[in-house]
């Protein structure tokens, strides 16, 4: 019982210790757990695998280096897809320090899939004003973008001579650590009647079921799980499926701590009922 | 004639009706006047970063010369703000944009931000565990319900769920995919209701507690 009560003080760095610990021994021990994707990172999946050879996947990047975890895995096992499909991307950037995240899965994929700039892909980079901006690509691209990222024109490239707005674009996938993607379903979903998937932290992925239950988006794919599901589908597990032991544990821990804390509680309630029955 | 706040107001109603308007007719002229709209608001936003870092220096600032607790740190972050901005405009120069492979900004935004943005975000998960362990208690019906209902979702959204029973991530998606977003939809509904309302008074000159 007097540990229990112990345990309702217990200092929070024991905690944390705890949490520590539970991270970090399963991604050095390695341990494999089965990954099942499920519906709504299956339809992103499968979206992509039923669209035409050649068509143009356009990837926002709204996120920074604090979501990378979560958003890095599915960055690159989606390119993957894409680039065994022989799909086009198109890489812009709503969050300016996402940028170089981008760039950096981009290039690693194309380099490792054999994919040539300019043919097979494109990275046309970071512009301010993302409202203006998703408005605009609905008209034409080019009042945006007129250069990739590297300030080369972008009628220079093969691959964007006949893209101009999202009638040339087949699938827009978002990969999202904040509200942009309420403005690319807003606009670019409501106006322009573009498909969009969507990539969500898993902090943030409950707030957009509602859109995949309506059907203004195509699929969702939420944290590194989805990301892990995504790696699982695509038939190369990667950094998220090695990331699911850790989560799988610190959630497990959190859990036991939950548990132990409500133990702590009602015996310490007991306690003081006793005492105030006396 | 339009006098005093008259004519924030007659702006507010005109630039309103003008997005409402081109929303729903995005064709000639409105689709134009949209555009332009949007872009003034960029250059707008844009202008409000410099609010931003005036305050956010100007107080650190004050804390240094001050000598306040914790001084030491409002320096590093003055140093450190001034020397990103330098490089990056030095880098920016020299190679066309900052984020160039070779640019000492490409060094900062590597070995500074990245691994200072993935730290504060992994804190997180050191807080929620000590908060849960101290906060998430059963103390009536709701409560239990709602430590019920967490529980089974954070086991449900890992694999290990899949290894307890294979019904749990089926139980947990139902639970995001209908009670879940019951809720959520009542709340999502009733936020752009108010918004609307709220908008609507802005434009019609009801709602003018903005201008004070």
């Amino acid at each position: 019982m007097n540990i229990f009560l112990k345990l309702l003080k217990v200092d929070r760095r024991f905690i944390y210790i705890f949490i520590a610990i539970v991270v970090i021994l399963p991604l050095l021990l390695k341990p494999k757990f089965p990954v099942v994707p499920s519906q709504p990172v299956k339809d992103v999946y499968n979206y992509i695998e039923n669209l035409p050879e050649g068509s143009n996947v356009m990837i926002s990047i709204d996120y920074d280096a604090a979501s990378m975890p979560e958003q890095q895995p599915f960055l690159e096992a989606l390119l993957r897809q894409l680039f065994r499909n022989k799909l086009k991307p198109i890489l812009i950037v709503q969050w300016q320090l996402g940028a170089p995240l981008g760039t950096m899965g981009l290039e690693k994929i194309a380099k490792e899939m054999g994919a040539k700039y300019g043919v097979d892909y494109i990275n046309l980079g970071y512009r301010p004003g993302y409202v203006a901006q998703i408005v605009g690509i609905g008209k034409e691209i080019r009042d945006y973008f007129k250069v990739d990222y590297r300030n080369v024109p972008l009628d220079s490239f093969p691959m964007m001579k006949n893209v101009h707005n999202y009638n040339d674009i087949a699938l827009l996938v978002g990969l999202e650590a904040g509200a942009t993607y309420l403005v690319w379903i807003e606009y670019a979903g409501g106006r322009f009647k573009q498909k969009i998937a969507l990539a969500l932290n898993a902090v943030s992925a409950p707030d957009a079921y509602y859109f995949y239950q309506s059907g203004q988006i195509v699929g969702l794919v939420g944290g590194m799980k989805g990301a892990a599901e995504y790696e699982v589908l695509v038939g190369k597990p990667d950094l998220a499926v090695a990331g699911m032991a850790s989560q799988s544990y610190s959630h497990l821990v959190i859990i036991l701590f939950i548990i132990l804390g409500n133990i702590a509680y009602f015996i310490e309630k007991r306690t003081k009922s006793k005492e105030g029955g006396k | 004639m339009l006098k005093g706040k008259g004519i924030p107001i007659f702006i507010t109603f005109l630039v309103g009706m003008i997005m409402i308007v081109s929303f729903f007719i995005p064709h000639k002229p409105f689709g134009d006047i949209e555009k332009i709209s949007l872009n003034w608001y960029s250059i707008i936003a844009g202008f409000t970063m410099l609010l931003g870092v005036d305050s956010l220096i100007g107080m650190h600032f004050r804390k240094v010369k001050r000598k306040d607790e914790n001084w030491f740190f409002s320096l590093v972050l003055i140093f450190g703000f001034v020397a990103t901005v330098v490089v990056g405009i030095i880098e920016t120069v020299r190679f066309g944009t900052a984020f160039d492979d070779k640019s000492y900004f490409t060094y900062i935004y590597n070995y500074f931000i990245v691994p200072l943005q993935t730290t504060m975000f992994s804190l997180l998960a050191f807080f929620i565990a000590s908060a849960a362990y101290r906060a998430f208690r059963a103390r009536n019906f709701d409560a239990t319900l709602l430590l019920i209902t967490a529980i089974i979702v954070m086991l449900g959204r890992v694999p290990l769920g899949e290894q307890i029973s294979p019904y749990l991530p089926k139980f947990t998606e139902w639970i995001m995919q209908v009670p879940q977003m019951a809720a959520k939809r009542g709340i999502g509904l009733g936020i752009s209701l108010g918004a609307l309302g709220v908008s609507i008074r802005i434009i019609l000159g009801i709602e003018r507690s903005y201008l004070s």
